[in-house]
Order: C-alpha cells, then sequence, then structure tokens
C-alpha cells in the first residue's frame, strides 16, 4: 500500500496526462480529419481560392504539423482558445461565461438524482422482490431507456405548452431585480432539472440497489445480525455506508455522460449553458467555440474524476495499493 | 424423438466439428431454457420481435411518395384520423408512415454501431488483457482510460461536425465513442482466462498468440461480450437520438430521433402538436427498454452468479 501523498501525487500525474491526450485530441480532430476547418468554413460560406489561403496562413494552418502543435499547445497553456468566427470575441470569455449555467444544471439535477436513487435502491434491496422493488426497478429501467431529450420536449408540450404552468425554456425575464429575478430563475430551472433528475434517477437506483445486494452478503452482515444488532441499525451503520461508496464514485465518473445528458437538455430548454453554445455553435460551424465547449467539458470531467480517485482512497484506503 | 433415437443408436463417427457444434448446440439449448423462464427476458424478447418485423416488413408497404416532403397527400398537422392514425406533420405525410420507415433506420444504427463498438472494443479489450503487464497493455489500457474519461457527447459533437452528418458517419461516430467501456471488462476478464492452466497447456503445445487469443480467450470472453451488445444497442440507439436532437443525426435519412427534432424545430410543443412529437419517442424508449430487459435477463442466464439476485 503507498501513502497517501504518493497515491494523490499518482492520480495528479495521470490526470495531467490524460489532460495532455485530449488537448492533442483537440489538435487532431480538426487538422488531420478530412473537414479541416478551413474547408468546412469554404463549404458553408462559398469563400474564394485566396480567401480560403489567406485564412489557412491567419490560423497558422499553412505552417508543418509539428510547428503548430508546439504553438498550439503554448496557447492553451495560457488560456487563449482562439476567437469565436461568428462574432470575434475570445472564445475562453464565451465559454467562462455558460460554465455557471450548467454547473447549476447538472449540479442540481445530480444532486436529486443521487438523494432520490440511493433512497430507492436502499429501500428495494432491503426488501427485494417485494411490491416496492420490483415496480421501482421497472420505472428505473424505463427511465433509464427515456431520451433525456424527448422527456425534455414532452414536459414542454404538457407544463408549457397544454397547461402553461412553466416557461417555454430560457434563463430569465428580461428587467427582473432581486428576490424576484431569483424566484425568476428557479421558475426557469425547475423542467430542466426535473429532466435531468429522471434522466439519470433510475441508473442510480439500479446501481445502488445492486451494491446494497453485495454488501447484504458480506459475513460482517451475518455476524452483526448474530451479534444480535437492531436490523434498522445494521441498516444504516453496516450497510448503506458500505453500499454508497462504490454509488458515490460512480455518480462522479458519471458527470461525463450527465454532461451529455445536459447538453441536450440546453438545447431543448434554451438554457444559457455550454451545452446550448456548443448546439448554436454547430449551426453556425463556429468550430473555435466548438473546440473550446469540447476542451472545457474534458477537462471538468477529467478533474470530476481525480475527485472522485482521492476521495475515494481516503475513504476506502483497500484501493490505495491498486 | 426421431433425434433421440439417432443418439441412441451407434454414434457416427464425428469429426472434431460436429463435436464441437453438437456441444455450442446443447449449450444454447441450456441457455435457452434458462431465458425462457426469465420474464422480463422474454417480454423484453417479445416487443424487440415486434419492431424488428416492423423495420422488415413495415418500409415496403409505405408508399414512397407518401413520405416525400414534395408529394405528400394529406393535410398539414393534422390530428389523428382514420387515414393517418398518428396525424400527420408540417408538409402532410402520415406520422404513423414516418414511424415505420423510421423504425429501420434506428434499428440499424443501434446494431450496426453497437457491433462496431463491440468488434472495436472487443479486440482492444482481447489484446491488452491477453499481453496483460506488457507495453502493448499499458498503451491499450491508456487508450481506453483516456476515451473513458473524454466527455462522449462532446467527442461526438467534434467529430459530427467535422466528418459531416451523414447515416454512415453517425454510426462511426457512436462506435468510435462507445467502444471503451466494453474493452475495460473484457480485459479484466482475458487477464483471468489466459492465467487458466489449459491455455498455458495450449501454449506448451506450440500454439501461437493469435491462436490463443482466438480460440481460448474468445470464446471465454463471449458471454460477458454478448449481454455487453445487447446493452450497447439499447445506448446506441440513445445516443443517434441524442445527435438527432442536436441536428447532428443522419440528414439522408428517416430515424426516429429525427422526427422528434423535426417536431420540435416546427414547434410541436407549443403548437400541442402531441401526434407528431410523443410516438417517436415511445418507440424509442420500448425498443431502448426491451434491449436492457434483455440484456439482463442474458446477464443471468450467462452469469449464474447474478442468478438468486
Amino acid at each position: 500500500m503507498s501513502s497517501p501523498r504518493r497515491y494523490v501525487g499518482r492520480k495528479v500525474l495521470q490526470a495531467l496526462a490524460t489532460l495532455v491526450f485530449v488537448l492533442t485530441v483537440n489538435f487532431l480532430l480538426f487538422r488531420i480529419l478530412p473537414g479541416d476547418p478551413v474547408s468546412i468554413l469554404a463549404r458553408s460560406q462559398r469563400l474564394t481560392e485566396q480567401d480560403v489561403a489567406e485564412l489557412q496562413h491567419e490560423l497558422g494552418l499553412d505552417r508543418p504539423l509539428a510547428r503548430q502543435y508546439v504553438i498550439y499547445m503554448g496557447q492553451m497553456l495560457r488560456g487563449d482558445l482562439g476567437v469565436s468566427l461568428l462574432t470575434g470575441d475570445e472564445v475562453a470569455g464565451i465559454v467562462a461565461s455558460r460554465i455557471w449555467p450548467t454547473l447549476l444544471l447538472v449540479g442540481l439535477g445530480t444532486l436529486f438524482a443521487t438523494i432520490i436513487g440511493v433512497w430507492i435502491g436502499v429501500k428495494g434491496a432491503w426488501r427485494r422482490g417485494r411490491g416496492f422493488d420490483r415496480s421501482s426497478l421497472l420505472a428505473s429501467l424505463a427511465l433509464y431507456s427515456t431520451p433525456e431529450g424527448w422527456l425534455g420536449m414532452l414536459f414542454l408540450l404538457v407544463f408549457a405548452g397544454i397547461l402553461g404552468w412553466f416557461p417555454a425554456g430560457g434563463y430569465v425575464t428580461q428587467g427582473l431585480e432581486g428576490a424576484a429575478r431569483i424566484a425568476d430563475i428557479a421558475e426557469h430551472l425547475f423542467l430542466p432539472v426535473l429532466t435531468l433528475t429522471l434522466g439519470y434517477v433510475g441508473e442510480y437506483a439500479i446501481v445502488m440497489r445492486s451494491s446494497m445486494l453485495d454488501v447484504l452478503n458480506e459475513d460482517f452482515v451475518t455476524s452483526a445480525r448474530a451479534k444480535g444488532v437492531p436490523e434498522p441499525e445494521i441498516r444504516r451503520r453496516h450497510v448503506v455506508p458500505n453500499a454508497f461508496l462504490p454509488t458515490f464514485t460512480l455518480i462522479f465518473l458519471n458527470i461525463g455522460f450527465v454532461l451529455g445528458g445536459a447538453v441536450v437538455i440546453e438545447a431543448v430548454f434554451s438554457w444559457p449553458g455550454l451545452g446550448r453554445l456548443a448546439y448554436d455553435s454547430i449551426d453556425r460551424v463556429d468550430y473555435p467555440v466548438i473546440q473550446g465547449v469540447f476542451l472545457v467539458a474534458s477537462v471538468g470531467v477529467i478533474v470530476f474524476n481525480l475527485i472522485a480517485d482521492v476521495a475515494y482512497g481516503f475513504l476506502d484506503p483497500r484501493v490505495r495499493g491498486a | 424423438m426421431a433425434i433421440a433415437d439417432a443418439d441412441a443408436v451407434a454414434p457416427p463417427p464425428a469429426s472434431r466439428r460436429s463435436i464441437v457444434w453438437s456441444r455450442r448446440r446443447r449449450a444454447f439449448a441450456a441457455h435457452w431454457r434458462t431465458f425462457r423462464r426469465n420474464r422480463q427476458g422474454m417480454v423484453g424478447l417479445g416487443v424487440l420481435s415486434f419492431f424488428v418485423l416492423v423495420a422488415i416488413v413495415g418500409p415496403s408497404i409505405v408508399d414512397p411518395a407518401a413520405i416525400e416532403e414534395a408529394t405528400a397527400p394529406w393535410p398539414l398537422k393534422v390530428a389523428p384520423a382514420a387515414d393517418y392514425p398518428l396525424g400527420t406533420d408540417r408538409y402532410g405525410r402520415s406520422v404513423l408512415d414516418l414511424m415505420i420507415v423510421g423504425s429501420r433506420i434506428s434499428l440499424v444504427v443501434g446494431f450496426t454501431a453497437a457491433l462496431g463498438a463491440i468488434v472495436l472494443g472487443a479486440s482492444v479489450g482481447i489484446t491488452a488483457g491477453y499481453f496483460g503487464g506488457s507495453r502493448i497493455d499499458s498503451i491499450l489500457n491508456g487508450l481506453t482510460n483516456w476515451f473513458l474519461v473524454i466527455p462522449w457527447i462532446a467527442l461526438a459533437i467534434a467529430l459530427a461536425v467535422v466528418l459531416g452528418a451523414t447515416l454512415f458517419n453517425v454510426i462511426v461516430v457512436i462506435a468510435v465513442t462507445s467502444w471503451a467501456s466494453t474493452a475495460r471488462v473484457v480485459r479484466s476478464q482475458a487477464l483471468s482466462v489466459k492465467e487458466r492452466l489449459y491455455v498455458e497447456r495450449a501454449r506448451a503445445l506450440g500454439a501461437g498468440n493469435w491462436h490463443l487469443m482466438s480460440r481460448h480467450v474468445l470464446p471465454n470472453v463471449f458471454p460477458v461480450l454478448f449481454a455487453n451488445t445487447v446493452l450497447m444497442v439499447a445506448l446506441a440507439i440513445l445516443s443517434e437520438t441524442t445527435l438527432s436532437i442536436l441536428g447532428l443525426g443522419p440528414t439522408n435519412a428517416i430515424s426516429w430521433g429525427r422526427i422528434i427534432d423535426e417536431s420540435f424545430s416546427a414547434g410541436a410543443f407549443s403548437a400541442g402538436l402531441w401526434w407528431w412529437l410523443v410516438p417517436p419517442g415511445i418507440a424509442i424508449m420500448l425498443v431502448t427498454l426491451s434491449f436492457t430487459m434483455i440484456g439482463f435477463a442474458l446477464d443471468e442466464v450467462l452469469n449464474p452468479r447474478l442468478r438468486d439476485r
């Protein structure tokens, strides 16, 4: 078993290696594959050959690949993500302004999905095979099988289109201040968060349930029962904490997928986060912005994975040796 | 009874191949008996069979002109009626017709993308596991872990934008972004298989790497792979829907995802055109759910330790 410091050091190094990989993929993706940025632009905006040559020079695409790579890495180190082809604004600034809405949406959705999912999983596994377990398992599978984006549209159809209870997307109504503004944001946030929560609650319930079943078979549970520890106590002190550990890791490792769900949900609800930014940029072929979103999303996931790894290492010292 | 009698009489001189195949048939029959007892799995199989049938037969009964935007015969955006049981879209096409035609594309994308992801994941996983601990393993394993970390949606968007949204590219994008989880599972399985005695014995008898991987490691990894494939199809169909909603779905084919995207872009939710928006989502949900239920049932059949769950 290695010391905590060495364990953390190794995980940080791994995360940095992953970061270099992501940066390299980002570099290669838009240069080597058939649709390099300039030809994409030429396709969509009818550029003359001279325009293309000028643009290639401007973006440094006429230099040797290795040289481009060095320049690119230097720019990344300085946090220079280029400028939007459409507005000419710094991509770093555009992306930064969109991070908070996404974090708000993903954070709240993950929080609710975790709490409800864990509760369902614990309750189902504790009374395995009974009515609640069977129906919640089926519901979980059904929710897991529902495309999030479509679920969001369904909510828009029912709650915004037909009933008119909630706004049909957006972030906040213009011209509001103070408490009214916060209440308005909450009103806009309700349906997207509900969609995201429902999109992941099923998965977390299934994982928590199966993790509970694993722990229930362990010897220490049997010996606790033999000692005469009351059942609620066994559940609360012995089973749930041990079962929660793998679920917790999965939830953090899952952030990448939740982000994926968030992209669609943001697109559907016009929620002004990274996902909506990506959606709008796809339409406008604004490739520096798409690259920026790709980078920020990847870095976010790397950071969350690192947190999960390190936290797991401290919560369960056994994994540090592995 | 004829088969049992034939067995009881003198066994014919069996070739190596026929022994192997009769063993496989028996194993398959035994697994099928276990699977048949699993109600969830059978319900899933029933629902899926229905949709597969529709996908095979359906498109040939739909008049191609009726789903062309220019030649669609019905009034625009009207609620269900006898001639169009699921109403019509903004071009006057029957939504039911679109659903039938779309079933083929959605299922084809699901199956081929999942197959691509599985072949990719299994190759990487078996090779890494078989050469476990060597440099090949650390390179492949590193690659797998990297692909696990990159948020699939970001990579998929970048790839789809660069490659262009055709049916083939959408399949490629989904396969490229979803093989890593399979590779990880297969690698850990292969790591344990290659340590078994019979693999060592085969190696002592002079078997090469390729022979060992394809004849000994692959068959042992296969059960895991099979259940994984079924679950992967579900994931691939959901991914296609996601890409379509983002406007990155196949532009040269009608899929369920694309029907959803078109209805949404045309404002079906604010105008209350539920018959256009709701059916494709339900179809996707049912197909995905049936794949998931079959996958879970297969997991139980092929992995006896799970059976008492």
